[in-house]
């Protein structure tokens, strides 16, 4: 028995240092990255080209577990918080910092940084971030206060146990007081595995090892390279000739992704859930889409299958406004999705129905009612637009695109200047308490048809205090087939894309249910 | 020729004066603004962040008040800070000018010494399977977009060579350099290679039927002589306008190329600038481009003046 121990014990200590020897230090590992990000602040940009890069330079409070493939509430592990405890009424959140953790540039980190990132985010202190996306985040947060240096106690208007989904999510890192917010935009500081290097307009960005990061041995890798390039053609080539080890987040198609695994066999790919969702707008404020009538008619039109059918040969998922499964946890189950108005298998049926309201309303082969749909002039949104208007002639619509150049696209949204619009969006957490407040709450920015339903708020509110999953998951249904039924933002598909990488990139940890985490790297090295 | 210069160079002022108020108004009459674009991003815009911004840029003062401050700027130098990166300017476009100049130098080099000798054999040769088969390949060159020429080098260079001949980061020697640019040079400079080929043509061609060449021959030169002295140099006035107009064009409009072969030049820049609506680095990229192709302008008509006598005399 004594020996048999001995061998266990043996054979483990062999097996955990073949594990941790098995690991190579050095090397630099080449990304390529679709576009320049707008600022290296990722605070204050709501896109993955922010994200992805600049997020091994910070660490969050809390992140979602980096050995996970799924970004939920049970997946949180700690990260510059050592553990978290909620008070009884649950209405007091307090955080225990990691001691004798230093910022980049070698000043300490303490509870007052963490302070000062979220009276930024929640707006208590003004001017210091040029914009701010995830606001609608954090709308529970009353106040948070220090306790030492490191002791932080967030108090909540109400019970919220997904604002840990937050506090995990890659937009949540924290920001170091003492450095100013436009540093923060060109030259980051954090806590982070990597340090920032440099950032080259449309061209690079670089960030190299810390030597001091708070976890000893890591990050392994000496450097990131992310190499900007523009065109999808000459990014394809460049990985597949092995220019590159890993594409970026979600970048590539489902088709682009086939093509480049038969391009380059040994690649490996992933087809993640992007979070991004085409959704249809129509300004219930303007005549005659006022009439519900109308709206529901319209919602009627759609062939959500064909949607993924064509731009993704089936690939994108059909789901209301939470991501569906697999990947997704708050969406329908296929037989309670059927019982949603217009999401039948039956599509001719539903087009006979919204046939008939249109009739009831006038409309018919001789009277077909003309509108714009207007569209973000990228191929994302044009495309989709396309294949609405196909759809929206099945109930006596025509429709003529209006494609809007970025510049005045979110601006035309903002003003409500338009009468039906298609829609592509993305959010960084599968979380209902993210999409329905940040997409449907009275007033919210990113509301952008006006849909207001306070009873509907209300229920928001409940189900984003329900402590028990399956019950609050029930709710979410609920809710979330009362928007698809009062047409708030009908959603038409979810999208997916895939990110590839090199079998000579190892401690690569993919999430399925999102793009925009688990990029800060440092558990990846490269076998060369 | 000092009166002549000076008199151009006067010129010079008043047409990039004519550019400047020209960019300054078209860009402002674009819809959207910086601040639009950033809130793209971030999928929303805040009103009161918005004008925020827009009072930060100085962008809700009077249009000759931002027109003023920025040309004062120029005249002492200061080209202002680009909206995007918040860094001055001048340390953006520095690094991106002598990527462009190598790449135009090098695609003018190509397209000169093809172009030049083709027209020549191509004239001289005329109506024979030589000159049918540089006329086709001309002819070709003009007709391909340029977008795909360039990816099939690069889908050739991947299937013969195993390489890909991209820009991934500053070559350290001048043959890494050379490798890197000669092809993406050679590929834009086809283009222009055929249209300085088919020009030498025509103009050997009419050149060639000329008096003094028949005079030159009958006094018993080598054909050689001929050829080289006594028509080239009388048929290459409008290559060298050509050359001059080329120039321009590759400093500036070589959008397709940088993006195809990811070459972080000062057009790409440029059209980034422009989505972004980022104002100075728009107008001082542009500014750049005109003085250059003045200066360009400038430098054919001289050469005119060396290449002509005539056009020296009448000066």
């Amino acid at each position: 028995m004594m020996r048999s121990r001995l061998w266990l014990a043996v054979v483990g200590l062999f097996v955990m240092t073949g594990t941790a020897g098995a690991q190579k230090q050095g090397g630099t590992l080449r990304v390529t990255h679709r576009d320049n990000p707008p600022s290296a602040s990722i605070l204050e940009e709501a896109t993955i080209s922010t994200d992805m890069p600049f997020m091994g330079v910070f660490n969050n409070l809390v992140v979602f577990d980096p050995d996970s493939t799924v970004n939920r509430l049970d997946k949180v592990v700690p990260d510059l918080a050592t553990s978290w405890a909620l008070s009884d009424d649950d209405r007091t959140l307090t955080f225990q910092l990691r001691d004798g953790v230093k910022w980049h540039d070698n000043k300490p980190f303490t509870s007052a940084d963490v302070k000062c990132t979220w009276d930024m985010l929640t707006g208590k202190v003004n001017g210091k971030l040029r914009k701010n996306p995830h606001k609608t985040w954090w709308f529970n947060i009353k106040d948070v206060a220090t306790d030492g240096d490191t002791k932080v106690i967030f108090h909540l208007h109400d019970p919220q146990p997904s604002i840990m989904a937050m506090f995990a999510g890659g937009f949540s890192p924290v920001y170091p007081c003492h450095v100013p917010a436009n540093e923060m935009r060109t030259h980051p500081i954090g806590t982070g595995p990597f340090k920032f290097k440099s950032f080259k307009q449309n061209e690079s960005i670089r960030i190299v090892r810390n030597p001091n990061y708070w976890k000893p041995g890591k990050p392994y890798l000496d450097a990131i390279e992310y190499t900007i390039i523009t065109n999808r053609s000459t990014m394809l080539l460049a990985m597949a000739t092995g220019k590159f080890d890993l594409t970026f987040s979600g970048e590539l198609t489902p088709e682009l992704t086939k093509n480049l695994q038969e391009q380059a066999p040994a690649v490996q790919c992933v087809l993640q859930a992007t979070g991004t969702q085409g959704n249809l707008l129509v300004n219930r404020e303007r005549p005659p889409f006022d009439n519900e009538q109308i709206r529901k008619a319209m919602v009627l039109s759609i062939d959500r299958k064909a949607f993924s059918d064509i731009l993704s040969r089936g690939v994108y998922e059909v789901g209301g406004a939470n991501m569906p499964p697999p990947e997704g946890f708050w969406a329908w189950s296929k037989e309670y999705m059927e019982t949603v108005p217009g999401y039948g298998a039956d599509v001719e049926k539903s087009r006979e129905e919204g046939r008939r309201i249109m009739q009831s309303l006038g409309y018919g082969p001789d009277h077909v009612m003309q509108l714009k749909v207007t569209t973000r002039n990228i191929p994302d949104y044009r495309d989709a637009a396309v294949i609405l208007i196909d759809h929206l002639k099945s109930i006596y619509i025509q429709g003529e695109l209006e494609p809007l150049d970025t510049s005045v696209w979110y601006a035309r949204l903002l003003r409500k200047d338009f009468s039906v619009a298609m829609n592509v969006q993305g959010t960084g957490i599968d979380d209902p308490d993210v999409q329905f407040f940040e997409n449907y709450l009275c007033g919210s920015e990113r509301n952008y048809t006006s849909y207001c339903n306070p009873d509907l708020e209300k229920l928001f509110h409940r189900q984003s205090q329900m402590k028990d999953l399956e019950a609050r998951r029930k709710l979410v249904w609920d809710i979330d087939k009362k928007l698809q039924e009062d047409g708030a933002r009908p959603v038409v598909y979810h999208g997916k894309a895939g990110t590839c990488w090199w079998p000579r990139v190892h401690g690569i940890k993919i999430a399925h249910n999102t793009v925009y985490n688990h990029w800060r790297f440092e558990d990846v090295w490269l076998d060369q | 020729m000092l009166q002549y210069i000076l008199r151009r160079l006067g010129l010079m002022v008043l047409t990039l004066f004519g550019v400047s108020v020209a960019i300054f108004l078209l860009l402002r009459i674009v819809p959207g603004n910086i601040a639009d674009i950033l809130f793209d991003s971030a999928g929303l815009i805040d009103p009161a962040e918005k004008q925020q911004i827009v009072a930060d840029l100085g962008l809700d003062l009077p249009l000759v008040t931002q027109y003023a401050h920025w040309i004062a700027g120029l005249a002492h130098g200061d080209l202002g800070y680009s909206y995007v990166s918040e860094k001055p300017v001048l340390d953006e476009v520095l690094p991106r000018i002598p990527i462009t100049a190598r790449l135009a130098g090098l695609a003018l080099l190509f397209a000169v010494c093809t172009g030049v000798p083709f027209g020549v054999v191509s004239a001289v040769r005329q109506n024979t399977w030589l000159d049918y088969g540089l006329r086709v390949m001309s002819l070709a060159a003009l007709s391909m977009p340029s977008f795909w020429l360039g990816l099939l080098v690069l889908m050739a260079f991947v299937n013969w060579f195993g390489l890909l001949p991209i820009y991934d980061k500053a070559p350290a020697t001048w043959g890494a350099a050379i490798l890197m640019y000669g092809v993406p040079a050679a590929t834009v400079g086809f283009r222009s290679s055929a249209l300085i080929m088919r020009l030498t043509r025509s103009s050997m061609l009419e050149v060639l039927r000329q008096d003094y060449v028949r005079t030159a021959r009958s006094k018993g030169l080598s054909e050689r002589a001929v050829t080289f002295i006594h028509a080239l140099r009388n048929a290459v006035l409008p290559v060298i306008t050509t050359i001059g107009i080329e120039t321009a064009f590759l400093f500036g409009g070589l959008i397709v190329t940088e993006t195809v072969f990811n070459i972080p030049g000062v057009a790409r820049f440029l059209v980034e600038a422009i989505r972004w609506r980022d104002y100075p680095m728009v107008q001082n990229l542009v500014m750049f481009i005109a003085v250059v192709v003045v200066l360009v302008n400038l430098l054919v008509d001289l050469a005119y003046m060396f290449v002509d006598p005539r056009i020296r005399l009448r000066t």
